[in-house]
């Protein structure tokens, strides 16, 4: 049988691929390893030497600024050299092959690969592939791969929660929105179960929930007001403008009147309930502007968590296990 | 050429036999069994003790890439899997690049199988031009030039209308005709089972109503044309029960699974390995266990490798942008073997499906060996490891979830119309 591909023969972090079947502990390391990066943004110099000399290249199949930024800039502040690959439009359009694509690149010295993909799986394929080939010293983190897995943002999630709530195991959480496509709701589930979160809720149409989704350990509810009644935590999704309007919703509004959050459903959640939202925000269409603007939002230290967060999870790769 | 397979244990569902009885081939046929006749003098005796002898292998679905997909396999290099696999005959579905709907085609890939001289190729014509689900082909043309049904092999045909039609047309000549039964809207997108694996790895789900809607459509649709379907590549259990209850309706309709339906689920998937993607899906276990169950009480009739090789460029990429597909030709016997010895079946019942019930399925006179009937034959030894690996697979396609497996039955040697096309290689 295949191992975890995630984890070396030590059990240790090898890979960052998916928040689900990672341990609790683990979990918990790369939370208390980000609680001093915190730190590090407040500092007058923002750097520490940890990966001096380490080749980071962000590979990114699928655009998206705002992460591979992140990622950049937590990159940086660890000293490592960083190399941006808009791979969306450059090689593989060209006929070359992902695999081809990582061979390259890991002939230029990498020492850690962070991917993007629109294809699940695509970076268990590359870990798969280094190791095959006996590159098992070059790491991988996944950045978001098709609707599998965002482990990062669940992880930046996990901080934010901890940060304002302390203990997992006495909160309510509810999930809101589009499910079916969403890999960063996938990557908040495992890690909210695996942290011990007694009730985890998953609210949305019938259409945005995927198959068995009860099978990962949520309660499914239709009706938002009754998901959010007495949760700590409400997490949002966004909604992709593609399903706004088809065979899965019948438009932005309905889905707003019915899914979207007002400070009129918030009230029916704990009283210091807050929400978080990966964004981009799609004001008016999953949260209102009073509510994403209000005082139980915390989507802009999730942002800043975020970077704090990913400099752990490479420091932990990349430094040997800082 | 005279041979005398000895010594062996005769399997032979259609005759009912299971003993240690010597063969006797003379001209391509079988002469006697049992006691030589009178004046046999044998220019070989094959050595079959401790082996089992069995009627030559029947696969109602192996694709040979010809013509046209040539880089993935060639003839050549699929029929001597085949034949190295213990398959003597195989059907092979039209999707082929030209499609399988202009006699030509037929002629040319009837022709070129002729020449190599190993298993026999029947093929099924298509029944749309190009697959399309459009227009329908020349069947009587097809059916001249060599096609012994017809089938859409993996492409549904959307518009209901023409597939009536098809269904009429094929019926006025009583030609059967072969459909994977998937909605092609429902399916749509789709690359795994839909459940909760799909759900955990975020790949796009293809429901069970998939299935169960289109066989629905297509019993229906058969009941009002008169016309003889067989449902291929049966993947759950509810789909079953709509056959099942069609039976005891009074319909005639045949069914068969793929072998690896039989053995793996959608948790086989595991991390992603693309090798388990498969038309139609892997499916939950329950639909695994009902398939094998249905399979040996006889409710489905037959099975096959559904053999489609793919190279390692349309494999390496993740799971959901890689071809679907699996070799089989190699792996339907061990794998045949493996099911009946879990299940605790009977050899001789086993074996039939992969012999004299896939011979009725498509309604050839073959998967016996019958006394004056075409000597193909397989001879194994059930209790020998088979490696499955890049190295002894001869099946251009090495992409199965089973590289790197042992399994048991090793084929010995394979006769097609009393000439010995494969023996395996000395083991060391």
């Amino acid at each position: 049988m295949a191992r975890n591909p995630q984890l070396n023969k030590h059990g240790e972090l090898q890979h960052l691929l998916t928040t689900e079947g990672l341990p609790r502990d683990v979990i918990t390391r790369i939370l208390d390893t980000a609680e001093p990066f915190a730190d590090v943004a407040e500092r007058e110099v923002k750097k520490v030497p940890l990966l001096r000399g380490k080749s980071v290249f962000n590979l990114f199949f699928e655009n998206s600024t705002r992460t591979r930024t992140t990622f950049e800039i937590a990159a940086k502040r660890l000293s490592a050299d960083v190399i941006n690959l808009n791979i969306a439009t450059s090689s593989t359009n060209k006929g070359e092959t992902l695999l081809d694509t990582v061979d390259n690149l890991a002939a230029m010295q990498a020492d850690m690969f962070v991917v993007r993909h629109a294809s699940s799986g695509a970076p268990y394929l590359i870990a798969q592939h280094l190791e095959a080939t006996g590159r098992d010293h070059i790491h991988v983190v996944n950045a978001g791969d098709g609707r599998h897995a965002h482990p990062t943002q669940g992880l930046l999630d996990m901080y934010t929660i901890r940060h304002y709530k302390r203990d997992f195991t006495q909160l309510s959480v509810a999930v809101v929105g589009d499910i079916l496509h969403s890999r960063v709701a996938r990557s908040q589930i495992h890690a909210l179960s695996t942290l011990g979160v007694p009730d985890l809720r998953a609210v949305a149409p019938k259409t945005l929930l995927p198959q068995d989704i009860e099978r990962l350990g949520c309660r499914v509810f239709h009706d938002m007001r009754e998901g959010l009644r007495g949760v700590d935590v409400v997490m949002m999704l966004r909604l992709q403008n593609e399903r706004m309007q088809g065979s899965l919703l019948p438009s932005a509004q309905e889905y707003f009147k019915f899914f979207g959050l007002t400070e009129e459903k918030l009230a029916l959640a704990k009283p210091d309930a807050i929400v978080l939202h990966p964004g981009p925000m799609n004001r008016g269409v999953e949260i209102d502007s009073a509510v994403a603007d209000g005082r139980q939002a915390v989507i802009l230290p999730q942002v800043t968590f975020g970077i704090a967060v990913r400099m752990a999870v490479m420091a932990m790769l990349g430094g040997g296990n800082a | 050429m005279k041979i005398h397979i000895k010594g062996g244990r005769l399997i032979d569902p259609a005759q009912d036999i299971d003993a240690q009885t010597d063969v006797f081939i003379a001209a391509g046929k079988v002469v006697a069994l049992g006691a030589a006749p009178d004046g046999f003098h044998a220019n070989r005796v094959i050595d079959a003790a401790g082996h089992i002898v069995v009627p030559g292998l029947i696969d109602l679905c192996a694709r040979l890439r010809e013509p046209g997909l040539e880089y993935r396999a060639t003839l050549e290099s699929e029929m001597a899997a085949a034949v190295a696999g213990g398959v003597t005959s195989l059907a092979c579905p039209p999707d082929t690049d030209p499609v399988l709907d202009e006699p030509g085609l037929v002629e040319m890939l009837k022709h070129r199988a002729r020449m190599l001289n190993l298993a026999h190729v029947y093929p099924h014509g298509a029944l749309t031009v190009g697959l399309k689900g459009e227009r329908l082909t020349e069947m009587g043309e097809l059916t001249d030039a060599g096609c012994i049904a017809f089938s859409q092999a993996n492409e549904p045909v959307d518009d209901t209308q023409v597939l009536f039609r098809a269904m009429q047309y094929a019926a006025t000549f009583g030609y059967t005709v072969w459909l994977q039964p998937t909605d092609l809207h429902l399916a749509a997108g789709g690359v795994a089972h839909e459940g909760e694996i799909a759900a955990r790895l975020g790949l796009t789900g293809i429901p069970v109503l998939a299935e169960t809607l289109a066989i629905g459509r297509m019993l229906q649709l058969a009941r009002a044309t008169g016309c003889r379907l067989h449902l291929a590549r049966i993947s759950s259990r509810a789909g079953l029960m709509l056959i099942d209850q069609a039976r005891l309706d009074g319909m005639q309709v045949s069914c068969d699974v793929a072998i690896h339906a039989l053995h793996l689920c959608d948790v086989d998937i595991g991390y992603f390995d693309p090798q388990c993607r498969t038309v139609p899906p892997l499916r939950a276990q329950f639909d695994r266990e009902a398939l094998r169950a249905a399979l040996a009480d006889g409710r489905i009739d037959a099975l096959c490798s559904d053999h489609t090789p793919v190279d390692d460029d349309a494999k390496q990429v993740p799971f959901a942008e890689a071809e679907p597909g699996t070799t089989g030709l190699e792996l339907l016997l061990p794998l045949t073997l493996a099911w009946a010895r879990e299940m605790h079946l009977p050899l001789k019942l086993a074996l039939a499906r992969i012999t004299s019930d896939a011979a009725r399925v498509l309604g050839l006179n073959a998967g016996h060996l019958k006394v004056g009937g075409a000597a193909d034959v397989c001879i194994f030894d059930a209790d020998a490891p088979v490696r499955i690996s890049r190295e002894t697979l001869r099946s251009q396609g090495k992409n199965t979830p089973y590289l790197g497996r042992e399994l048991l039955g090793r084929v010995s040697a394979t006769l097609v119309s009393g000439q010995v096309v494969y023996e395996a290689p000395a083991r060391h």
